[in-house]
């Protein structure tokens, strides 16, 4: 298994139990009153399940068993593919910290963190998706 | 990899580069509120990137690694193909149609282009389930 899958799928694991710890606490909210940053959470607890687990770890996977490009470079740009990682895990970060407090109080700075957000997790998805593109053939 | 697993997972890479655009667009306009009508493609996201993406490639790549029937079967190593391709078919017009009905604020097409995706998981089941066995039989 290539060094970055397992950062990958160690990230993956990671944000499935964030996500599931997250939905206990909103789970919570039917009992208790939860605080309202705590209360905007639910897209963040979606995107930690969906998008930095399972979409995670299966963006790990193909890039590990994928039919090899060539003998030279067998996965195609490393380098790239290293960026997909740091702006996915970045990106979903700060969309965790930005989303709920943009909620809360929209001060500038939580605005544009989300935006930059956006931007990076849009940008990882693209990447991933030029870099595996080649990869769909027969052997 | 055959022909039906590059398609799938071809489209499934489609579903998921319109679908994070769809998201990053939601997303810009929670930090910044530009443009209120992206929220109607909340449902076009959503069956993009649970159908389109993470259940068509699943599919695309089982097509592609279980077991055959290279011995039963050489002519037809995959064996029912045809409801493989039929799930194909159904998948993605569900998702377009889920997604644009969704855009448009139609409910009845929305409710048909979710209809055609669990149609489309049906006969794929219908297709693997012979599949789901050991590699090599005794
Ligand atoms: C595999 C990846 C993804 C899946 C399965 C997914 C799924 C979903 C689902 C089910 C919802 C509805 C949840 C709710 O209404 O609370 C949603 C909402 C949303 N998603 Fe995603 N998503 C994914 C990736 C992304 C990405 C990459 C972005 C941004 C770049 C994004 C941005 C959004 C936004 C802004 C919303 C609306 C949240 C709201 O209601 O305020 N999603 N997504």
């Amino acid at each position: 298994m290539p060094r970055l899958t397992r950062w990958f799928l160690r990230a993956a694991l990671i944000h499935l139990i964030l996500a599931l710890l997250l939905g206990w606490l909103l789970g919570l909210g039917r009992i208790v009153e939860l605080p309202p940053v705590l209360a905007a959470a639910s897209p963040v607890y979606f995107h930690l399940f969906m998008l930095g687990g399972v979409a995670q770890f299966i963006i790990g996977v193909a890039w590990w068993m994928f039919p090899p490009l060539s003998k030279e470079r067998p996965r195609g740009n490393e380098t790239l593919a290293w960026a997909v990682f740091f702006l996915l895990n970045g990106g979903l970060i700060l969309r965790a910290i930005c989303e709920p407090w943009v909620a809360v109080d929209p001060q500038p700075i939580a605005r544009w963190g989300l935006l930059l957000s956006a931007l990076t997790l849009v940008a990882a998805g693209w990447i991933f998706v030029g870099l595996l593109w080649p990869r769909v053939k027969g052997r | 990899m055959p022909p039906l697993s590059r398609y799938m997972i071809r489209m499934a890479l489609g579903h998921l580069a319109l679908g994070f655009l769809i998201g990053g667009l939601m997303l810009a306009h929670k930090a910044f509120p530009y443009a209120p009508w992206v929220m109607r493609l909340l449902p076009w996201h959503i069956h993009a990137l649970f159908i389109g993406w993470t259940v068509q490639l699943a599919f695309g790549v089982a097509y592609w690694i279980f077991p055959r029937f290279a011995l039963e079967r050489p002519g037809d190593p995959r064996g029912r193909a045809g409801w493989a391709w039929a799930s194909f078919g159904l998948l993605n017009a569900g998702v377009l149609s889920a997604g644009l009905a969704g855009a448009a604020g139609w409910g009845i097409g929305l409710a048909l282009g979710a209809g055609l995706e669990a149609l489309g998981v049906l006969a794929f089941a219908i297709h693997l389930w012979p599949r789901v066995r050991p590699a090599i039989l005794q």
